[in-house]
This record gives C-alpha cells, structure tokens and sequence, in this order.
C-alpha cells in the first residue's frame, strides 16, 4: 500500500514573539515543527504501514528549513519525502496551494491513500484536504478518529458536532485526521540517524511543469494585517489572609461587575 | 450583486442571515438563503430576500450539500457565499471553492466593509491568539463563520421562494452507522456564565465542587481539552478546536492557559483564573486572579457567592 501524508512544518507557536509596535508576529528565526494534527496524520499512516505494509511518502509544501522537519518524519517511519521548495509560491492562498499539491501528487504518482491533518495550527485554514478531493477526484473523510483498512477498503469513525458517524470508502481515498486519533512517536536515536539516509526530493515549478505567474493568478484571499490584540484585562491579582476572605473578595467584585445573576 | 446564506442549522442560518442582511443594506444588495425543507416564512423574518429551495434532498450528506450550492451559486452568481463554520460547513465551503476556482475563508470572526465596498474578514490564526485580516479577489468568495457572531434579528421581509432543480451526487462514502452524541444539556457558545475544569482536578469525582459553584453561579459547566478529549471526564471542551465561548463571566479553575484555550475563551467579558501555580499563563490574561488551590477556592467561592446573592 502506498500513502501520502501532507505535512506542514509551521513555527514554535510557543516561541512566537510580536513586534513591540505593531504587534505582529515574528515568525522569521522561530524554530519550525511539524503541526501538531498533521504529524498525527503521520503516525497514523506509519501504523497502516506497520500492519498492512507498503510505503509512507511524506510531502510538504515549504523552503529549505523544512527538511529538518522532513527529517523527523522519516525517523519517525516515513520512507522518503517530497518537498516543493519553490519561493515564487510563497504566500499563495489554499485554492493556489492546491493546485500546486495535486500537481506534486501526479508527480508521485500512484497512491493508495492520502492523510492529512484537519487543519494546520498557523493557519486554521481547513481546507487542504476538502479542496484537494476535489482536485483528484478522490472520496473524502474528514475529521476521523479511527481509521481501519479491510480488503481495499477504508473504515474511519468521523467525529461530528452532533454524531459520531461510521463510513466505509474504497481506496483510493483522502482521509483528514483529527488530533484524538493517536499519540504520536517520539522517534528513537537509531531511526533518527537512519532518516538521514532516507531519499528527500525537492520538487519546484520547472520540475512539477507550473508556470509561477498562473499558479499565483489562481491565488485570490489576500492578507491585509496580521497581529495579536491587545489582551485588555485587569488583571488584579486578589490577596487576602485566608482563603475564605479572598472568595468574599472575589464574589463582591464580581457582584459589583454586574456579572452575577 | 447578492449575498448567499446557508447553514445546515437553522439557528447558525438565522445569525448569519440577519449579519448579512445589515451589510447587504449597506451596500444595497439583496441576500438569498438556501434552504433545505419547508421553512421559507422564518428565512424572511430573518432577513432574506429570496429562498432557494433545491429539490428534496438528504440533507446531511455532504455531496448533495455540494450540489446544492452549486446549483444555488450558478442561479444567483452572488458576490459572496457566507457558509455556517459547523465541521460540515467548513468540509463544504473549501469544496464549493475549488470546484469554482475560486478563494475561500474559513471560521471568520467578523466581516466588515472595506475600502472600494469589498470585503473584508478576520480569522484567527497561530493557534488563535493572533488575527489575519484578509479580503479575497474572486467572485464568489466563500466565507465561513460560527454561532454567536452575528445575533439573529428580525427584519420581517416579504421575499420570493424559487425552487432549483439539483442533480443528486451518488456519495462515495457508506454510511454504516450513526451514533448520536449524547444531547448535551449544556450549550456553552450562549452561556452568560461558564465555570471552567483544568488538569488542577485530580479525579473525575472532584468536579462536584464545581458543580455546586456552578449551581451557585447559574453557570454551565466548561473544561479544557485534556479533561475532555485525554481523559473523557465530559464531552465537550472550551477551545479552538472546540467550543469558542463569549460568556459575561468565565471562571477558570486549575486551568494553566495554553494559547488554544485562551483562543477559545478571549471574548469573555471577565476572565477569573484560580490556580496555584502563580505563573501559570491564564493569569496574565484574566481581570481577577487567586493564587491558591482550587479545591479550597471553589468551595469558599460558593459560599461567599451565595452569601452575596
């Protein structure tokens, strides 16, 4: 069986620090890792892997950092990783973004199965994996929690607002992962040391047939600002001899806040 | 030019149709709503001009919500389609985008008018303590926004129901089974008031304590995702992945503050932290804090909350 897991390595939202004037994050020089909920992606298709057998293709969409998280993905089980590095991609939307994926996608070429995470931490955007079914034509199941493969078929427990509902697809199939689906690995120091023998391809516009200027015309949601509002709280801290006192505090200042009801 | 609104919920319908009926009056266009069913009459109290009616299909399943819109979107050409951001909605909304090419926002938490009348949207990105303001070039844009932004009103318009024909999509998905969720007595996004549990509770048994500070309170009931997702103690959280809640008081108990917490809860009015970790991150953004033990705290909150009411 062979799968392809998209990956995103985004900045340490931990480390992010904000430009003292206009509140911008500073995200140049921050420490990237693989998104959260993508890595589960990752971990997921190792398991399929580790019970079905095949191959787990890692692909990214990113720049010459993104090999170091490449790296972790392949210490952790993939076999091999595709990255486009392209710089006239930088900054294009989800539509663009898309298009470039599928193209990356043909350029694999045959595949069993495609894990994605439901949405990466730095953008929010939820839209890889929906748009991405569009574009190959491939079922889709969002939002999984549990995933089983039976004779060419996949089994996945979706996770809904209202419902949990249980489908059944056959492959080839994308799935989108939620983060309750599986812990991830903590790769050891052997396969860290073994994924730097582990094939990374770099893919651009040339090699994937793009033309820069039609991708980016395709690219429509711009962004205007971005920065973090200012948290304006009181933050009072409330200080008292016991613990009983500070509750009466509290509650008074609460009552007086018109809070209560 | 037309505005088109559809939710799967009619409540999530209703918000996004009255937001979209203030901002289609200021820019003199008309707003339609999709509608699924026979509840034409409540779309026009809400604020809609026209309803589009596809053909009876199910529902819930995703490819004919697809095929709706579609069908909705090639009748109307509407200038922006304004989705409900449900997991269903936020699955559709980037699917209608790319079968017509064009740009898509998810889980918008506010719209506005810009300069040369377009649009212009804030979302919330890195882990949700950040804001991305965007505006989107192609016609129609997708935009997708949750419960409790926009307030339903009543705008009583007399409007024209047209029925669309809408070829169904044989889903490549089979449904085996469905499992309702449990109704949750709780609905946390319309909460005035919300007590909130964090890992600083040990055991399951231990939230009695804030159970009875919520009774005292008139509070519902909120936790952070470990209570919920990691350990199953109750079946919804406050969060970005979860629950994004704007209640007049949020009282967070043994709650350390993680940026996708804090995401969820920053349109609180007040924010009180009780922790006893002094340098735990939800301090820094409450408007009263208590350092000290929450299994002390609550049950001395309760009681100095009864006292005062």
């Amino acid at each position: 069986m062979r799968q392809v897991v998209l990956l995103k390595d985004i900045p340490d939202l931990t480390e992010i620090k904000l430009n003292s004037e206009t509140r911008a994050p500073i995200v140049e020089g921050v420490k990237r890792k693989i998104s959260d909920v993508d890595k589960r992606a990752l971990e997921e298709a190792i398991r399929l892997k580790e019970s079905v057998g095949g191959e787990v293709i890692a692909l990214s969409m990113g720049d010459e950092k993104t090999k170091t998280a490449l790296l972790e993905a392949m210490a952790m089980g993939a076999d091999s990783a595709f990255i486009v590095n392209e710089p006239g991609f930088k900054d294009i939307d989800a539509n663009a973004t898309c298009k470039v994926l599928k193209k990356a996608l043909d350029h694999i070429g045959e595949y069993d199965l495609i894990l994605a995470g439901e949405m990466s931490l730095d953008s929010l955007g939820s839209q890889v994996g929906p748009r991405l079914s569009e574009l190959t034509n491939l079922p889709l199941i969002t939002y999984v929690k549990k995933l089983e493969l039976s004779s060419g078929k996949v089994k996945a427990v979706r996770d809904l607002e209202d419902m949990d509902i249980v489908v059944e697809t056959e492959l080839p199939a994308l799935v989108c992962v939620v983060r309750e689906i599986n812990e991830p690995r903590i790769p050891s120091l052997m396969n860290i040391m073994r994924a730097k023998k582990k094939p990374q391809m770099i893919l651009n516009a040339d090699s994937l047939g793009l033309n820069i200027d039609e991708i980016k015309t395709n690219s429509h949601v711009k962004i205007l600002k971005v920065w973090a509002p200012k948290v304006e709280r009181k933050q009072i801290k409330i200080e008292a001899e016991t613990v009983e006192e500070a509750a009466k505090k509290l509650a008074s200042a609460l009552k007086s806040e018109g809070v209560l009801q | 030019m037309t505005f088109l609104v559809y939710s799967e919920l009619d409540e999530l319908a209703f918000q996004l149709l009255s937001g979209a009926r203030e901002i289609a009056d200021q820019l003199g266009i008309e707003v339609a709503s999709l509608v699924f069913g026979n509840n034409d009459e409540n779309y026009f109290v809400y604020g809609a001009d026209i309803v589009i009616k596809p053909a009876v299909l199910e529902k819930f399943h995703a490819d004919n919500m697809k095929a709706a819109v579609i069908a909705a979107v090639k009748k109307l050409d509407p200038t922006v389609v304004l989705i409900g951001a449900t997991k269903r909605g936020k699955e559709l909304a980037p699917k209608v985008a790319s079968m017509l090419n064009v740009g898509c926002m998810n889980d918008c938490v506010n719209i506005e008018i810009g300069d040369k009348n377009k649009l212009v949207v804030e979302r919330l990105t890195y882990g949700g303590s950040i804001i991305s303001r965007q505006s989107c070039e192609s016609v129609p844009t997708l935009i997708t926004m949750p419960q409790g932004i926009f307030e339903k009103n009543e705008f009583k318009r007399i409007g024209e129901s047209i029925q669309i024909t809408v070829e169904p999509i044989v889903s490549k998905l089979r449904v085996l089974e469905q499992r309702n969720k449990p109704k949750s007595s709780v609905n946390l996004e319309s909460a005035q008031i919300i007590v909130s549990a964090g890992r600083g509770f040990k055991a399951k048994e231990d939230l009695k304590i804030l159970e009875d500070l919520a009774e005292a309170l008139g509070a519902q009931i909120g936790c952070t995702r470990p209570i919920s997702a990691d350990l199953g103690w109750m079946d919804q959280w406050v969060g970005i992945s979860g629950k994004k809640v704007r209640p007049n008081l949020y009282i967070a108990c043994g709650v350390s503050g993680t940026i996708q917490h804090v995401a969820g809860i920053r349109d609180s009015k007040i924010i009180v932290s009780i922790n006893s970790d002094e340098s735990a991150g939800i301090h820094g953004i409450s408007d009263y804090s208590i350092i000290g033990d929450v299994y002390k705290v609550i049950p001395a909150l309760t009681k100095a909350i009864k006292e005062a009411s």
